[in-house]
């Protein structure tokens, strides 16, 4: 890809001229070389691309777009550990791994150790009637018992019910006992819930690093380019900024958004996370302008913009890179914690942070598995970013090409 | 290899009967990644008699310092391999095969380095006394107090002022070669054998080079030291050597007595570079380069060039007044001005070359800066084609930009990375609208490098790939694309060879010749003004202090600076001084 690059750009300006050459490899072709000789690198890389072609895959519906049918018994096992004799009632939810729990079927559930969440996913739920069709729906309780508890939304939960009616394609007898990864405690799919969650996992971590991104990359140009009175006004917008409780900074933004969903924490870790890419870019573009070569472009009569963009960005472009990936990372984790805190995705969109925050009321019941999948989903990822980004930063630093020159 | 052998040091081995130090085969590869390993010492092999100075003479990559790094053992370990095969014999034991723990023991004490630049050599945070003491206490055993008395001797011995209060001073409260005379008086402290010295004044003005060079010839005698001087300067080295060890690429090219060396060189190369650095005497039309040697066509076009500025030359800008001050801030309120060029007033006549010489901080580069608006001036003012450059409105200089152009000190800072050479010679046209489309501008920038003497697949590279020299080159084209009637040249050759000097000097002169520029010519190497000059302005602390034809200004200064500063040239090899 890089090399393509460098042919792309050595070509651009020149035009068809018949004269033999070798297209010299630029520096991005030569880090390219060095991270590609980088074993750990390219592992790491490889784990990436198929975390990337999964949320690829599945955002575009080619796989676990079914993610929500209710295939399994509830709080389905995984196969390895074989399907759970059906037991008497859950009366002592068990915390050990794996130890005979109630796999009761839906008849045997008692309201009261129902996930007590229920209600207040319920009730959400009940607040958009809309979503609500293509929406997981939420544990039946048996009717008898629903009439007994005065439910405000007794309408929309009857609503929710019928359209479960349609839904639920696989009938209550026909569900599986066992599931590959498990399953949820409406029998959904625990794998196909990861991948689904990494969908957005994923986006939310790459979209709102591009955000948070663009903005210290355009803050820190600007304020190390032009310094003075610019570069005092951004260092005072950026103590200001930094000065506030980045959880509380967080709530205020999401207070003032006043909606939740996707796009909404893109925006907020977007605008919260754009400090340190401003500082490390500020500091590049202090140093860069004061270079030779950029004095040598005012000489020659190009303009502040293209100073600061055409000639210096291409020479801190590595460092914006490489913070790109290191956000990535933190902004995948992010999200897990806001959506574990319950600031994150609405109830509807399954994300990996979602998933975690069903898994602390299972971990009562002694249902590990939706916890390990997404832990680990997480945890192979956030590494592999993280090795990647190393290797990135090796390939890409100046510093030891220069010691490997000496 | 064979040209190592081919030159076997046998006068030096009977010179000094049982020399300080013999180096025998020594050969040194770097590892540039897996597969790739480059040879940098190719097996050179030379003695270090006792009580000499020893100079190892070449450009650079000629594998002059790694020698000297090998030496003491400073080689990076994680990518450089010394060929075990190799022989650095000093005091019966081979410094190759030495585990580093003797090799410390023998660092500092027995022999001892200075390096090139004492600003990053000594620790800013600590006072020099405190890094003099610590030398002593580590390889002398000495208590405290015997270090600090030892330590004022030998500041005092290296010429330091006042070396009682000067022992508490930090490395920034020093000038340049006071630094570098505390380095030295590190490197001496312990009573060393050997002394390397790697290109210790390469980064001080002509007048310290003379302070210190005439220090370190001083000590050698009153210790009784060995020298090994590593530099480029065979002018320097013909002051202050008694051997040479000419290299090249990692070869030794020549060896022998410093008489023999500059009386009758028998390697073309030494040859060579003796004649291709500007003279003070001389003023050929071409300078001598070494390809003229290596293929043996000889020097061409050596006739005298006439040099000089009459009355009646057209001038092409008239600067008067020219003032540039510098602003800190002291106190909570208070500014405090640094006058960095005060009321200077020249001439620069069409298709001549004004030189600007001074030492550092006499403002010459602050003029070109001042003159090109990469500074503001503050006073003053510049008439090109009868107006003022420096009242105008950027929106009004934009059209003067490309008239007035300037070639920076340094090749390797002043093109951009990551630009094609391409794209670094197309862009000031595609900022001046120059040439109808890309394909006229690439068209043009092929006709330009070719002009200055590159290569045309090098419209397809990157900087990184090309030499000091080259690049050089590459922003010359880069200049010449908008055709400037001034070419201020900012220390444009300082940074580079002997050899690729000349080049790059004969390729501004030939420039000159074809398009009639006028050159501003600022540098510190005084005969490399002189040759290029024809008209020479001294500065001194932002001053005028002198301005004159060149043939006049050297043959007979009027000012005591000038003198002085004339004076410091080294003038090579001097059979009547060295006999």
């Amino acid at each position: 890809m890089a090399t393509e690059l460098a042919t792309l750009r050595a070509h651009s300006p020149a035009g068809p001229r018949d004269i033999p050459h070798t297209v010299s490899p630029g520096l991005w072709t030569l880090g390219w070389r060095r991270l590609r000789a980088d074993r750990v690198g390219m592992v790491s890389l490889a784990i990436v691309c198929v975390f990337l072609v999964m949320m690829v895959l599945s955002g575009t519906g080619l796989i676990a777009k079914d993610w929500a049918r209710e295939v399994g018994v509830n709080y389905a096992p995984p196969s390895f550990l074989g399907a759970e004799a059906p037991t008497a009632p859950l009366e002592t939810p068990s915390i050990g791994l794996g130890a005979p729990g109630g796999n009761a079927p839906l008849a045997n559930y008692k309201s009261d150790i129902v996930d007590p969440l229920a209600d207040v996913i319920a009730e959400l739920k009940g607040n958009k009637p809309a979503s609500a069709a293509g929406a997981p729906t939420p544990a039946a309780p048996s009717a008898a018992e629903e009439e007994k508890s005065v439910d405000p939304l007794a309408d929309v939960m009857a609503d929710i019910r019928k359209n479960e009616a349609k839904n639920a394609t696989v009938p209550v007898q026909d569900r599986l006992a066992t599931l590959p990864f498990g399953g949820d405690k409406w029998g959904r799919d625990v794998l196909k819930k990861t991948i689904k969650g990494s969908e957005t996992s994923i986006f939310v971590g790459i979209a709102s690093a591009f955000v948070a991104t663009f903005l210290g990359t355009l803050f820190g140009a600007v304020s190390g380019y032009y310094g003075k009175w610019v570069d005092d006004f951004f260092n005072w917008f950026y103590s200001v900024f930094n000065s506030i409780p980045y959880l509380l900074l967080i709530l205020a933004v999401a207070a003032v958004l006043q909606q939740k969903g996707t796009m909404t924490i893109i925006l907020i870790l977007g605008l919260t996370g754009w400090t340190g890419v401003f500082r490390l870019i500020r500091a590049e573009y202090l140093k860069h302008k004061a270079r030779e070569y950029v004095q040598a472009a005012d000489a020659i009569g190009a303009s502040n913009a293209r100073r600061m963009f055409v000639h210096i960005f291409p020479n801190v472009s590595h460092v914006v890179l490489v913070q790109l990936s290191i956000l990535v990372v933190a902004f995948i984790k992010s999200e897990v914690i806001l959506s574990f805190l319950g600031f994150g995705v609405p109830v509807d969109v399954v994300s990996w942070g979602s998933m975690l925050n069903e898994a602390q009321n299972e971990l009562i019941l002694g249902k590990w598995w939706q916890l390990v999948a997404a832990g680990t989903a997480m945890a192979i990822l956030v590494t592999a970013f993280a090795l990647f980004t190393d290797a990135l930063r090796d390939a890409l630093d100046p510093k030891l090409k220069g010691r490997v020159g000496a | 290899m064979n040209d190592a052998t081919r030159t076997a040091p046998a006068h030096i081995a009977q010179s000094a009967t049982d020399p300080l130090m013999r180096v025998r085969d020594l050969r040194v590869s770097f590892r540039i990644d897996r597969n790739t390993t480059f040879e940098a010492v190719k097996g050179i092999s030379f003695d270090v008699p006792r009580n000499t100075t020893v100079a190892l003479v070449g450009e650079s990559g000629s594998g002059k310092s790694v020698t000297s790094l090998a030496i003491l053992g400073l080689l990076p370990p994680e990518n450089s391999v010394v060929d075990p095969k190799s022989q650095i014999l000093y005091g019966g034991r081979n410094l190759v095969e030495l585990p580093m723990s003797e090799l410390r023991k023998l660092r500092g004490a027995d022999i001892s380095m200075i390096f090139q630049e004492p600003m990053t050599s000594l620790n800013p945070v600590f006072t020099v006394g405190f890094q003099l003491e610590e030398v002593l206490r580590l390889h002398m055993g000495m208590t405290g107090r015997q270090a600090r008395k030892r330590s004022i001797d030998v500041l005092r011995e290296v010429g330091i002022p006042d070396p009682q209060r000067r022992i508490n001073a930090y490395p920034s409260q020093l000038s340049g070669g006071q630094q570098q005379r505390v380095m030295i008086a590190m490197a001496i402290a312990c009573e060393p054998k050997l002394l390397i010295a790697d290109e210790p004044t390469t980064a001080l003005d002509v007048t310290i080079q003379k302070q210190i060079l005439d220090l370190i010839a001083d000590l050698q005698r009153r210790h009784h030291m060995s020298v090994l001087f590593i530099t480029h300067d065979l002018a320097v080295v013909g002051e202050i050597a008694d051997y040479v060890v000419v290299m090249r690429n990692g070869e030794i090219r020549e060896q022998g007595s410093a008489k023999a060396v500059f009386e009758a060189p028998k390697d073309v190369y030494t040859k060579a570079l003796l004649q291709c650095r500007p003279q003070l005497t001389r003023r050929p039309m071409r300078l001598p380069v070494i390809d003229d040697y290596i293929e043996g066509t000889g020097p061409k076009h050596m006739e005298e060039r006439p040099r000089g500025v009459r009355a009646s030359d057209p001038i092409v800008l008239d600067v008067k007044h020219l003032g540039k001050s510098f602003y800190s801030r002291e106190g909570l309120l208070g500014k405090r001005e640094f006058k960095a060029v005060k009321d200077v007033s020249f001439k620069l006549p069409k298709g001549k070359t004004l030189g600007l010489v001074g030492e550092s901080g006499s403002g010459k580069t602050t003029v070109g800066l001042t003159l090109m608006r990469l500074h503001e001036a503050t006073t003053g003012e510049a008439i090109f084609e009868g107006k003022d450059l420096l009242s105008m409105t950027p929106r009004e200089f934009m059209q003067y930009k490309r008239r007035i152009q300037i070639i920076f000190q340094n090749p390797y800072a002043s093109l951009n990375p990551r630009f094609t050479v391409g794209q670094i010679v197309t862009e000031p046209m595609l900022i001046h609208g120059i040439g109808a489309n890309a394909q006229e501008r690439t068209d043009m920038a092929f006709e330009l490098l070719q002009k200055v003497g590159l290569p045309e697949v090098s419209f397809y590279k990157y900087p990184h790939e090309f030499s000091g020299g080259q690049r050089q080159r590459i922003a010359i084209a880069r200049c010449l694309t908008m055709k400037p009637d001034i070419l201020i040249c900012d220390e444009s050759v300082s940074a580079l060879d002997v050899s690729v000097q000349a080049q790059v000097l004969n390729l501004l002169q030939d420039l000159q010749d074809e398009f009639g520029l006028s050159y501003i010519f600022i540098s510190h190497d005084l005969a490399v003004v002189k040759y290029i000059s024809d008209q020479v302005m001294v500065m001194n602390e932002g001053e005028i202090v002198e301005i004159a034809n060149s043939d006049d200004i050297y043959r007979n200064p009027h000012q005591p600076y000038t003198k002085r500063l004339l004076a410091s040239i080294p003038k090579g090899w001097n059979p009547q001084v060295r006999a």
